[in-house]
Parts: structure tokens; sequence; C-alpha cells
């Protein structure tokens, strides 16, 4: 037991330790967090009274928070498929980030839900057995025991392969490898099933749709790859870890198809809704041009849809995507876009109007703000510190004594075998018709 | 946007005439149902037993400065999991908490469903003259917060030549009925396929033998699922920590109807089991002016409610969703 503990004992002196800009980055979030923290102690005494939501609109910022936050969860996998699947050298060197990335944003999502409950102290009830988990029947149960899977996969598969880096080892194969493959449909699962958490409510026919799924995926596949193309430029930057070019192209691809994809989606569900011209069109129309004198989402879910066309184009034209500052500032348009359209963009016009036709409206309180600020802060602290101790490792500048760092394990190995980038784009897209399209025009 | 500053009442501007009124003494239970009367007695002998040791529960609490909540307040089990005498002790242990409060003296019991009974309702659209004196008496009833307000019963005005609930109007004014409207009061359906309790991720509220779905208050995570499932809009939450003036407080209560709920879980239309189960009608029926309500007993072939379903023009709402409501609006 003493190496582990020595191990954790080690990491997290690292944690700790490193510029001026790295203390005042990881202390403004430390500062966020304690904020949103002091946010749902108001809260807990109060009630949810404190928040904006009704019995009208009974999810708000924080569902839609875990909405989104369960995409960037699944798409920590956008590096591991092209990675194990393909092959792909340059996005496995990365595939720690995406893991770690997975993790803080699976954390995120825990804590949107547990904020978003009027009896947080009665969550052990969802413990089988003890508690009395509605599983199989409840679709939010299956989510539940989807996500904990997830981030037991996940923590597993990092702490393993960093431990053994650590002590100068690799993670054995036979078992690292298969637990890489599961994680994989399971990232996919978890999306799906959070995307079933809507769709088959039959008294919301904006959610009802089958569509939604493969939307939710869609535009995952976009946000997570942002956030990781902003992020290992970060890390590349300042960690001493330096991450390949090709990676960030390869994610810019994958975001040039899904980001087009998620579009059509988005405009086949708008049609099949508006030319219908059904009764069920109520939460769309009110979405997308307002209802009955009511249109608070119209600019916000419109601005959305700029955002992302904005970035589709800058993710698809070669030219655009080559200049850094372009690509950069249509990641930070994706990644916002996507949050618009698949947070309160989606959790928000299902429940206008209410199933009985009434017609309320509902945009978060400064409490829901701070509350949901401080869980974002808690994350992307979570995120910076594995990050800044995983660099290290990986660079091999942090191991236990007497290992020597096989630092340019990835150059030896690649380089006899490296393909040219073009190979690399071809196994970085994923099997879909279109990425084939996408990938010609480029 | 500024109607939804206030909770539940988002946008509903008429007021309680229930809090207008001084409460008036619950009227006795009338001898039909001698059977249910019997029951009832024998209950609450249990509980004056039972109110001795919940008083040592509460002052071991406060002697170990737990105040005013105990480790079995927070730790009990689900309702399907108690036993008699668990059940015996907590809701002693509940009555002593409402007196804690309230100041009032409250009997809380557990009627059970009745063998062979399926509980359903029926409404008359053609009667029904929007005047919302059911709303009223089910909250007065059935003890619902009222600040923040809450009703179980939302009663829809709606033109005549649609049955849109879309286009209906919920905040109508003044005098009833209008011309040229009609008027749809909707409430729990106690559907026979109720997505609400697929919903729930804890098992905190199911369908009982007798049809009627209900709600386990101290299991209750509070998540709000079967919120956004139920296609009736029939389940209300307690945003804050529901207020009730002691003289408005209907003492007789039952632990899966109408108990005063803690703050953060769900609740919802019972049809009043704590009154149907001991024989008496609900208080919405009751409440109502014109006799537009009916209920009864979906299994029993001579009762009125299985005369109107078999003989008058009904219409379920939102039938198409496979619901199965154990609720029927008719014509007639």
């Amino acid at each position: 037991m003493r190496k582990p503990i020595q191990f954790i004992i080690i990491l997290l002196k690292h944690a700790l330790t490193g510029s001026r800009m790295y203390f005042a980055w990881i202390s403004f979030l430390a500062l966020v967090f304690a904020i949103g923290v002091c946010a749902y102690v108001v809260q807990y005494q109060n009630g949810l009274v404190v928040t904006n939501m009704t019995d009208q609109v009974s999810w708000g910022a924080y569902i839609a928070n875990f909405t989104f936050l369960v995409g960037l969860a699944a798409a920590g996998v956008m590096v591991v498929i092209p990675a194990y699947l393909y092959k792909n050298k340059p996005l496995k060197k990365v595939v720690w980030i995406g893991e770690f990335l997975a993790i803080a944003a699976v954390l995120m999502c825990i804590m949107f839900v547990t904020v978003d409950l009027g009896h947080a102290d009665r969550m052990w009830h969802l413990i089988p057995f003890i508690g009395k988990l509605n599983w199989p029947m409840s679709i939010l149960s299956w989510d539940i025991i989807v996500l904990s899977g997830y981030l037991v996969i996940n923590v597993f598969l990092i702490t393993y392969a960093m431990y053994s880096k650590y002590h100068g080892g690799h993670p054995r194969k036979g078992l690292y490898v298969p637990i890489v493959f599961i994680s994989m449909f399971w990232a996919v699962s978890i999306h799906t099933v959070t995307a079933f958490l809507y769709d088959w409510l039959g008294a919301r026919p904006f959610w009802n749709s089958a569509l939604v799924p493969p939307r939710f995926l869609a535009s995952a596949f976009v946000a997570g790859p942002a956030f990781l193309v902003l992020s290992l430029q970060i890390i590349d930057k300042n960690s001493g870890f330096s991450v390949p070019k090709e990676a960030i192209n390869n994610l810019r691809r994958i975001m040039a198809v899904m980001m087009v994809v998620n579009l059509f989606f988005f405009s086949s569900e708008i049609f099949t809704e508006l030319y219908t011209g059904s009764g069920h069109a109520a939460s769309a129309i009110y979405l997308l041009g307002g209802l009955e004198g009511r249109h608070l989402l119209v600019p916000y879910i419109w601005s959305a849809v700029a955002l992302n066309i904005f970035a589709a184009f800058v993710f698809s034209i070669p030219k655009f995507a080559l200049n850094r500052t372009l690509l950069n500032v249509a990641c930070v348009a994706a990644f916002i876009g996507v949050w618009i359209e698949k947070g309160m963009g989606l959790v928000i016009p299902g429940f206008i109007p209410s199933p009985l036709g009434e017609m309320a409206e509902y945009q978060p309180s400064v409490i829901e703000g701070l509350v949901s600020a401080g869980i974002w802060a808690f994350g992307i602290l979570a995120f910076t510190l594995s990050v800044k101790v995983g660099a290290e490792i990986e660079r091999g500048s942090l191991h236990a004594e007497g290992v020597v760092p096989d630092l340019d394990e990835y150059a030896t190995d690649a380089e006899p075998h490296s393909s040219p980038p073009v190979a690399h784009d071809v196994a970085a897209t994923p099997k879909i018709a279109v990425a084939q399209g996408a990938e010609v025009s480029s | 946007m500024s109607c939804c500053d206030e909770k539940n009442g988002c946008g509903e501007k008429h007021h309680l005439p229930v809090l207008e009124v001084e409460a008036e003494p619950e009227p006795e239970l009338s001898g039909i149902e001698v059977e249910g009367m019997e029951r009832l007695q024998s209950t609450r002998r249990d509980f004056l037993r039972q109110v001795g040791v919940a008083a040592g529960v509460t002052a071991a609490a406060s002697a170990t400065g737990c105040g005013s909540t105990t480790w079995e307040e927070y730790f009990h089990q689900h309702y399907k999991r108690l036993s008699d005498e668990d059940k015996a002790h907590l809701f002693a242990l509940l009555e002593q908490r409402t007196h804690e409060k309230y100041g009032v003296e409250v009997h809380i019991r557990d009627p059970q469903p009745i063998e062979g009974v399926e509980f359903a309702y029926a409404l008359n659209l053609s009667t029904c003259t929007g005047c919302r004196q059911c709303e009223y008496a089910c909250a007065k009833e059935n003890n619902t917060s009222r600040d923040p307000e809450m009703h179980y019963i939302r009663v829809l005005e709606l033109d005549k030549g649609t049955m849109d609930v879309d286009r209906s109007n919920h905040f109508y004014e003044g005098e009833v009925p209008k011309p040229d409207k009609y008027y749809m009061p909707v409430q729990c359906h106690q559907c026979a396929n109720p997505p609400c309790v697929d919903a729930c991720p804890v098992q905190a509220t199911w369908r009982e033998p007798d049809g009627i779905v209900v709600v386990d208050y101290d299991w209750c995570i509070g998540c709000r699922y079967c919120e956004a499932a139920c296609p009736y809009w029939a389940r209300r939450f307690n945003w804050a920590e529901p207020s009730i003036r002691p003289s408005d407080i209907n003492p007789e209560q039952g632990y899966l109807s109408n108990r005063i709920r803690p703050k953060g879980v769900i609740e919802k239309c019972t049809f009043c089991l704590h009154r149907t189960r001991v024989g008496r009608n609900p208080a919405c029926l009751e409440a109502c002016p014109v006799g537009a309500r009916k209920f009864g007993d979906l299994n029993n072939p001579n009762s009125e409610i299985r005369r109107i379903i078999a003989t008058k023009r009904v219409y379920i709402l939102k039938e198409e969703l496979g619901t199965l409501p154990r609720f029927f609006y008719f014509f007639g």
C-alpha cells in the first residue's frame, strides 16, 4: 500500500506547484468554486425557490448544463477512437488529456444533477438494495449507472496508465486495451441514454423525436474536440508536454464533419416540425420565433445557429482553418453554440408551452448562475490540476526514483512507420459516410 | 417573464378564498361506512399508544443536540419496506412534528386500498361552470401550501369549438360561465400506464392496487423527472417550505395523501385517498355546485361511473399517448 499512497502524495505536491500564472489561475477557479458553494448553501437552506424554475418550467440551467456536459464527457472518445481503432499516433499521444476531460466532465455532470435535487440528502435512495433504484424501468436509473460506470472506467484507465508510466513501465495490454475499447462504446452509451431521458416523453412533443440521440452525439463531437483543441494549445505552451500539430488538425477535421452533420440534423428537425404545422410544433415555434408574445429564447437560439454556421465554415475551409487564431475563435464559437443549442436551447422549450398550454418563460436566477459557475470552475480546476501532473508524467519529468524515463517513446515509435499526414486524415475520420465526402472537399 | 417570479402560482391571478374563510370543523364521518370508522378508531388507538414512544425519541434527539431532526427521520425506509410497527412509530413522530411546528393536533393515518376496487373519475364538461370551487376545496382538504400557492386542479377555459388545451385560458376572471366558453378542470388522471411512475429513479411514486398514483414524500429526492413526464401537468413541486396557517390545516391526514409535505418533494392529487378509501367522496366532488363530478369504482358494474362510461359520449384527454387515464370527461 505504500507505493500508491506515495504516488498520490507526490501527485498532489506537483499539482500544487507551478508558475505564478498557474497559481493565479487555480486560485481564481477555487474562488469561483467557493462562491458557488456559498450560493448552493443559500439554495439548500431556502429550497429551489431561489432558482427561477417553476412547476411550468421545472428544469432549468442545471439540467441544461448537465446535458451539455454529458456530451463533453462522451467526446473524450473522439481522441480515443482514432487513437485505438485507427492507430492514429498523434491522437494516441493525447489520449490521456481526453480521459482527464471525460473525468472532469462527468464530475460536473454529477454535481449539476445533485444541485438540481430538492433533496440531495436523500441521494442514498439511489443505491441499489440500500435505497430503491428503479432499474430497469426508469431511464434516469440507466443514466446513473452508465455515468458512474463511465467515471469508474476512465479513472481506472488513466490511473493505471499514469501509475505504470510513473514507475517506468507500461500498462498490461491485455488488461488496458480491452477496457479502452469498452470505454469507447460506453462513451456513446452515456450520451445516448441521456438523450433517451428526453426523447421517450410523450408529454413533451419537442423532445419526443428519434433525432435527439443522433443530434446529441453529433453536437458533442463538436464541442468536445473544440474544447480539446483550445486546451491542447494551452498545454503545449505551458506544460512542457509537446502536443503533436497533427493532433489538432485531426480534431479540426472531426469537428468539420460533425458540425455539418449537427446543422443538418437541426435543420431536419426544424423542417419536420414547422412544415407539418401541427400543434406539436408549438415549442419549436416558441424557440425560433416566439409564441403568444413570448420570445425570450429567440435571440438566444439564433445566436447559437449563427455561431455554429460560422464555425462550420471555418472548420471546413482549409484556408481559414490553418489560421490558428481563426480556428481558435471558431472553436470558442462552436463550444458556445453547442452549449446554447443543446443546453437551455433544448431543455427550456420542452416545457413551453406547458402540457396544458400555459405559456411561462424561464431565465436562470443569480443563484443558479453562481452555482453553475461554481461547478464549471470546479470541473476546470480538476482538469487543470490533473493535466498539470499528467503532463509531467507523460513527458517523463515526474517519475519514481531510479526510473529512466523513455522520453522519446512516441518519436522513436512513430517515425519508422509514420505515414504521411493524409493517411492520418483518413484514419482520424470516423467511419461515417458523410465523413468521406467532407474529406474530399477539404 | 414577470409572471414566473412567483412560484407555482405562475401567472395565477385569482386568490384562494380558503385563506379568508375561518377553519370550519371537519365534517364528521357519516354513518354509511361503518367498516371504515372502525378501522379509523382502531388506528387512532394505536397512535395514542405510540405517542409516548415518539415523545421519547424527540426527547432523546434534543438531549443529544440533534435539534429538530432525528436519525430516524433522515434514514427511515421506503414506505413499502415499513412494518406496521415502523409506520405507527413514524406517523406518531410526524404528528408530533406538526404539533411542534403549528400547534395543531393532527391524525396521520394510512388507509389501505379496498380489495377489488379500482377508482375512476368522470367530469361532465356540459355542466361544469368553471367556478373553481373544486380547486379551492382541494387545496383546503389537502393541506397544500398557501405560500407559495399550490393547486392540484387547474381549470381551463376553452372556446366552444375547440378541444385544444394549447388554446385554453388558465387565468380567466370575472363571472362564469361566460357565453361561448366551456370549462375543463384538469387534475391527476391516475393513469393505469403512468409515465411519471416509470420516470422516478427511486420508486418514490407508484400506482396502488386501487389505481391511485401516490408519492412517498419521505422518499422522493426531488429530481422532478415525473413532473417532466406527466402529460397532464398534474404534479407539483415544493419549491420552498410549504406554508399554511395553523387554522387552515386539515387535521385528518393520510401518510400517502394530504399530510403536510416537506420542501423539495413532489406532490399530487390522490383522489383524496384518505377519504375515498373509507367510503367518502373526494373533496373536489363534494364542492362542485353543479354536480359535474362523478366518482366511483370501475370494477363495480352497477356503479355510476360505469354507467357513464358505457352510455355517455366520453372524451379522454391526450388518449393517444397511451397513458390509460382513470379520469374521463363526458358530455351529458
